[in-house]
């Protein structure tokens, strides 16, 4: 046998039941929103310009850019009047690699008109546990040594609190100290997500570039994130709609990146005349790798993909 | 000058003068915010570690740090001298600094020195040598359980688990990585 072909069999040997897991999961997930009557689309990957995010790099591809989500092209069509949509894809992001992160990573995200985030939370729960009996897996599953019941009602958790409730300083102390993520990073996410799943959500305005700011509290977008043991696996929020704030969004966001050299993208000059068209809705994006990380039980995510980018 | 996503474990570089060594290396990155390495560091010089999480703007400076090969003289008042025989030389390392290297020490063996901005501060031995065991029970002939181990004693004053057939006199290839017997040299 050529040494290469056993060299492949002996990596994959070992990934073979999480691949067949992957599968199924991805299988489920169509299942469950072509049943709720979701338009399944696909957008390029490759585009123009992508949203200009202060800590997201695109990779470039010719004069264009790989997509870092399709997020910019879904709301065209969310504003074109496509009121349920999904996408499963992939996405692209320079520079991220470690035990959670791939440069490359496969993106699974939806749009539903007339949602806010609290709506899209409880679809988000639903899909999850739904998946989750898809593929024969109990309520309770074990994650990484540790028991996770689904099927209780999941933890909703302010920013704000979980700062109060795990973490030495308060957010408000730790964005004037600049060190909010080193925070959240240390302190709050391995926290999140332990017995049962966890949205963390309202987080500062400054945090959520798309996001609309919260009735009654401008200080917080209607924003959160979805943690299971631990490990982030969704964003999502109630859509900004607002097209000359979200043109003051992007020019903040492209000001920070040139403070720090980071490469210049133009305006999504036709995503922004859309916005005026987009309907109050709620969108969200879920890493399917990492999701699959969790009903197999892996610690990293080159486990659940047949071949990271090291040994191809 | 490293950056921070150049890092990764194993990597030494240089602060506030010491020279430290990446122990372990760790990349997060929380949703919409931006990319931080963790990371556990060890002091080179003194062994102490700490944990600390740097920013994608961070920058390093490599420890200035070579290797060169000197070979074992002697060992007085718990230091172990070296020499370097084309200059002659002569370097001190103390137990610390040695770590387990003493324990596979022979006279006039040749060993990397290694060496941050010219001062000793560590030691590599070769991966393997050949030692004499010099205190071990007698074989029971017939005791042939595969598998089975006794402690012996080396000429280095260093105990280890061998096969049940390695007597007293004879000689063995030690692994100096891990400390473990390897197999037994004829002659």
């Amino acid at each position: 046998m050529d040494k290469s072909i056993a060299d492949d069999r002996f990596i994959l040997a070992r990934k073979t039941e999480a691949l067949h897991v992957r599968a199924r999961l991805i299988q489920s997930i169509r299942r469950y929103f072509i049943n709720k009557k979701f338009l399944e689309v696909e957008t390029p990957l490759c585009i123009p310009a992508p949203a200009p995010e202060e800590h997201i790099e695109a990779l470039r591809c010719g004069d264009w850019f790989l997509q870092t989500s399709p997020e910019i092209c879904m709301k065209r069509l969310l504003a074109a009047g496509y009121p349920q949509i999904f996408q499963i894809c992939k996405c692209f992001r320079a520079g991220e690699r470690g035990r959670l992160h791939l440069s490359e990573f496969t993106m699974l995200e939806w749009y539903v008109a007339g949602f806010d985030y609290r709506l899209l939370m409880k679809q988000c729960e639903e899909m999850i546990i739904a998946a989750a009996r898809d593929l024969g897996l109990a309520d309770r599953i074990t994650y990484q040594a540790r028991e996770i019941n689904l099927a209780c009602p999941w933890e909703a958790i302010p920013v704000e609190e979980a700062f109060k409730k795990y973490s030495p300083v308060t957010m408000t102390e730790a964005l004037n100290r600049d060190n909010f993520d080193e925070i959240l990073v240390e302190y709050i996410e391995p926290n999140l997500g332990i017995n049962r799943p966890a949205f963390l959500h309202d987080y500062p305005a400054k945090m959520a570039s798309l996001a609309r700011l919260k009735e009654g509290n401008n200080s917080v977008a209607e924003r959160f994130e979805l943690y299971i043991g631990g490990v982030e696996l969704a964003n999502g929020f109630s859509e900004l709609t607002d097209a000359p704030e979200q043109r003051r969004r992007f020019m903040e966001a492209q000001k920070m990146r040139a403070q720090k050299n980071y490469a210049a993208y133009p305006l999504p000059e036709k995503f922004l005349s859309a916005l005026d068209n987009l309907p109050a809705s709620a969108g969200i994006a879920l890493g399917i790798d990492r999701l699959a990380m969790i009903f197999t039980n892996a610690a990293g995510i080159d486990d659940v993909v047949a071949f990271p980018p090291e040994i191809l | 000058m490293y950056t921070a996503s150049e890092l990764k474990k194993g990597l030494r570089i240089k602060i506030d003068n010491d020279p430290y060594v990446l122990t372990e290396f760790n990349f997060v990155k929380p949703g919409k915010g931006q990319a931080l390495y963790r990371c556990k560091l060890k002091n080179m010089l003194n062994g102490n570690q700490f944990e600390r999480t740097f920013r994608s703007v961070d920058v390093f400076e490599p420890a200035d740090l070579h290797e060169k090969k000197m070979q074992y003289l002697y060992k007085e008042e718990g230091k172990y001298c070296f020499m370097d025989n084309e200059t002659y030389e002569q370097i001190y390392l103390t137990e610390d600094q040695m770590d387990d290297a003493k324990n596979f020490l022979i006279d006039n063996i040749e060993a990397e020195i290694l060496l941050f901005e010219d001062r000793p501060i560590g030691i590599s031995l070769p991966n393997f040598v050949d030692l004499v065991v010099t205190e071990a029970e007698p074989w029971a002939k017939g005791d042939t359980v595969s598998g089975a181990t006794k402690p012996v004693k080396l000429q280095t004053g260093y105990t280890i688990l061998v096969p049940t057939f390695i007597n007293e006199g004879e000689k063995i290839r030690v692994d100096t990585r891990t400390g473990e017997y390897l197999t037994r040299v004829k002659g």
